[in-house]
């Protein structure tokens, strides 16, 4: 019995060693709870009243990002007949919604939006994101074991997958265009291609301003909302548009609460159930035992 | 095999055999029957053939997604990027794997030696469930040669899967180590067992903070999800716990289900000590059952009002949930009621089946019916339920194979048993 108490003891030890170690996780985790962005990151204001749906930004992306080539010439205007999202071929798309009692659809464009706080990034559990201070989630494809949690946990259904490789298949999606240019300051391929400037590429925090700007100058117009500055936890785009979010293709019960904080009630349980099960169990094992203790004991004592 | 015991044979369960020359491992693996004898019973067993057709069919099939990628045998959805790999052979494998710690518990921690006979069964039903569930992921995974990368080459610790595949990975060898007793008894070597029966308290503990933690962390994941679960089938507070709490009732009615199982199909290879205790054994096992069952129900109702999710359960998903309630949690509660109080193990047997159908329809409703239940229903691709089956008659093969010589169902007897007469 003797033997067995210090055999717990070590167990004991080791899991509380294992739970410091998560308790620091979740640290880290609330750290982030009340992380409201990177101060200096950039961001990218799309307007639909402006956009017309000539798809040259999935043009320009195509090029960048050194994509396959598309089904459908990128003049082919023909693939807005139906809805269409991000794909591995397609790091952002254009989406046409007709808009009841207005005589003119709306179009909106659609990639990553970078969030502040990632719930691709949250859910990684190979590290494969990272949030740069730019504002662009980065993808690390060398870890990536391809669990695809992290298209589960996107809210705006924006990663890919390359199901079609057998032997790297990779996540898929818009960097923000990080590594040639976001990185030296310079606005994405999409940005620059647009030539309706429905897309304003700027620090985040002033396209809150300008976007709220547009919205007072007028507001027959503009719907009273930007799209991104405070959904799950605020991204760095963010859209303007003049007909009711839901109505062009927008998740509007996201709530604004970064995805992680969902998963919260559960990170706090595990420090509690590494200490305090140990102790518990143990003790439930002695009560559950005494009697045989008690019976040995009085046999010891007689022989 | 029962052809054979009549004939005269009698199944492995010594060091040595009547005539006192010790069994070879060779007689052993071919339970004391010769090569020939052997390979006619097997191809006597019709089951065999049924596997044989599944294994070449659907092992040519699983080779194809190695060959040509997870996109020749699903439908690549970007939508739903888990599909049944994960919905049936993870999310629903491991909850019906619980019963290794479930009765690791019952036994080890809290002194219940009348459940010993049956103790055995539910950690190799723990141990395999767990052991192909990590098949199913490597089927899964995208880049399965990488599967160790979150433990050792990059780590992203304050993920929710992280922590399951620590907690499974450990948890694995927990889970090999309490079997360790059962080898070391059909292989001879009494010190390894010593051994593991003197930390057997520390291994079962640890096993509890194990699954508790990853059984909950599978419901945890779906957290990730808010907007995409069906409210009724998600609530972030209580998630987690809903999967605990089930898995508890689905581990030990799984076991229910294996035992009878066995008791129907390989009796030969049972003893007396099983046999006869499992009637008994069955309702205890219900009982514990019941208990889970009501407090998950309880569970279930209070996540609900604490949601706010009542307004839903007007809608066709809210019938399809009362569905899954009514038939997978209530209705086996009442029958195992009915069945403890007038002693009726066979209808505990049929609650135990409905009970493990309810959580596949659970986990399966919570990873693929009702996920994305604002966008479209996604059917797997056939090639998909193909390579499902083959993995899953690789576990029920694998299984039948460590039950036929393992000292799991029978217990090993003594040597000097056999020598002294």
């Amino acid at each position: 019995m003797k033997a067995m108490n210090r055999r717990k003891f070590l167990k004991g030890s080791l899991l509380g060693g294992a739970a410091a170690s998560v308790i620091s996780k979740s640290r880290n985790a609330d750290a982030s709870a009340t992380f409201g962005g990177y101060p200096e990151a950039m961001g990218v204001l799309v307007d639909l009243t402006r956009c017309v749906g000539c798809r040259s930004c999935e043009a320009a992306c195509n090029k960048e990002q050194g994509l396959p080539d598309p089904s459908h010439p990128f003049d082919d205007l023909s693939v807005l007949d139906h809805e269409r999202r991000t794909s591995e071929g397609a790091y952002t798309i254009v989406n046409r919604y007709e808009i009841p009692g207005q005589d003119h659809p709306l179009f909106r464009k659609i990639q990553c939006n970078h969030c502040n706080e990632p719930a691709c990034l949250t859910s990684c559990f190979v590290k494969a994101y990272t949030k740069t201070p730019e504002g662009a989630v980065i993808y690390d494809p060398t870890v990536c074991v391809g669990c695809r949690t992290c298209m589960v946990a996107c809210p705006f259904y924006v990663p890919a997958y390359s199901y079609s490789s057998v032997l790297n298949p990779v996540i898929k999606k818009c960097i923000f265009c990080y590594d040639t240019r976001l990185k030296f300051g310079r606005p994405p391929a999409c940005v620059e291609a647009c030539p309706r400037e429905v897309l304003t590429f700027g620090k985040r925090q002033d396209l809150i301003k300008i976007g709220h700007q547009r919205i007072r100058n007028y507001p027959d117009l503009y719907e009273d909302h930007i799209y991104g500055e405070n959904e799950v936890g605020g991204t760095s785009w963010m859209y303007l548009s003049s007909a009711p979010f839901e109505q062009v293709g927008f998740d509007t019960d996201l709530g604004t609460q970064p995805i992680l904080s969902y998963v919260k009630e559960f990170l706090t349980v595990v420090p509690m159930v590494l200490t305090i099960w140990p102790a518990l169990f143990a003790g439930f094992h002695l009560l559950a035992t005494r009697k045989d203790a008690q019976k040995k004991e009085e046999k010891s004592e007689k022989s | 095999m029962k052809t054979l015991i009549a004939k005269g044979k009698t199944p492995v369960a010594t060091h040595y055999s009547p005539d006192k020359t010790k069994f070879s491992i060779k007689d052993k693996l071919l339970l004391g029957l010769s090569l020939s004898e052997y390979l006619a019973q097997a191809f006597r067993n019709p089951f065999n053939w049924i596997f044989a057709i599944i294994f070449i069919f659907g092992g040519y099939v699983t080779v194809t997604r190695f060959l040509f990628g997870l996109g020749y045998v699903t439908h690549s959805s970007y939508d739903y990027p888990w599909g049944l790999f994960l919905g049936w052979g993870l999310f629903t494998m491991v909850p019906l794997s619980a019963s290794g710690f479930m009765l690791g518990t019952t036994v080890e921690v809290f002194g219940r030696h009348d459940f010993k006979p049956i103790e055995r069964l539910a950690l190799l039903n723990g141990l395999l469930g767990y052991l192909f569930a990590v098949i199913f992921l490597q089927v899964d995974l995208g880049q399965p040669w990488r599967l160790i990368y979150p433990m050792f080459v990059s780590l992203g610790p304050a993920a929710v899967l992280f922590l399951v595949a620590w907690h499974v990975a450990t948890y694995l060898s927990v889970q090999v180590a309490e079997l360790v007793p059962a080898f070391a008894e059909w292989a001879g070597m009494p010190k390894l067992k010593t051994f593991v029966k003197s930390i057997i308290l520390g291994l079962t503990i640890a096993g509890i903070i194990l699954s508790t933690l990853h059984q909950g962390a599978l419901g945890a994941l779906f957290t990730y999800a808010p907007g995409k679960v069906h409210p009724l089938w998600y609530s972030a507070p209580f998630q987690w716990f809903h999967f605990f709490c089930s898995s508890i009732f689905a581990g030990l009615c799984m076991l229910i289900v294996v035992s009878t199982i066995c008791k129907k199909t390989m009796a030969w290879r049972a003893d007396n000590n099983f046999l006869d205790n499992l009637d008994s054994l069955t309702l205890g096992l219900a009982k514990g059952a019941t208990l889970a069952l009501i407090t998950y129900l309880v569970i279930k109702i209070i996540a609900i009002a604490h949601d706010g999710d009542w307004g839903y359960l007007a809608s066709g998903w809210g019938q399809w949930y009362m569905l899954e309630i009514g038939a997978g949690v209530i209705l086996p509660m009442i029958l195992f009621t009915i069945s403890i109080r007038n002693n009726l193990a066979g209808l505990a047997r049929f609650a135990a089946l409905i009970a493990v159908l309810g959580i596949a329809l659970n986990r399966l409703n919570t990873a693929l019916f009702t996920f994305n239940w604002k966008l479209y229903q996604e059917i797997p691709h056939w090639r998909e339920v193909v390579i499902c089956i083959t993995v899953y008659s690789l576990y029920i093969v694998t299984y039948r194979f460590i039950l036929y010589r393992l000292p799991i169902l029978y217990t090993w007897k003594k040597d000097e048993v056999v020598e002294s007469p």
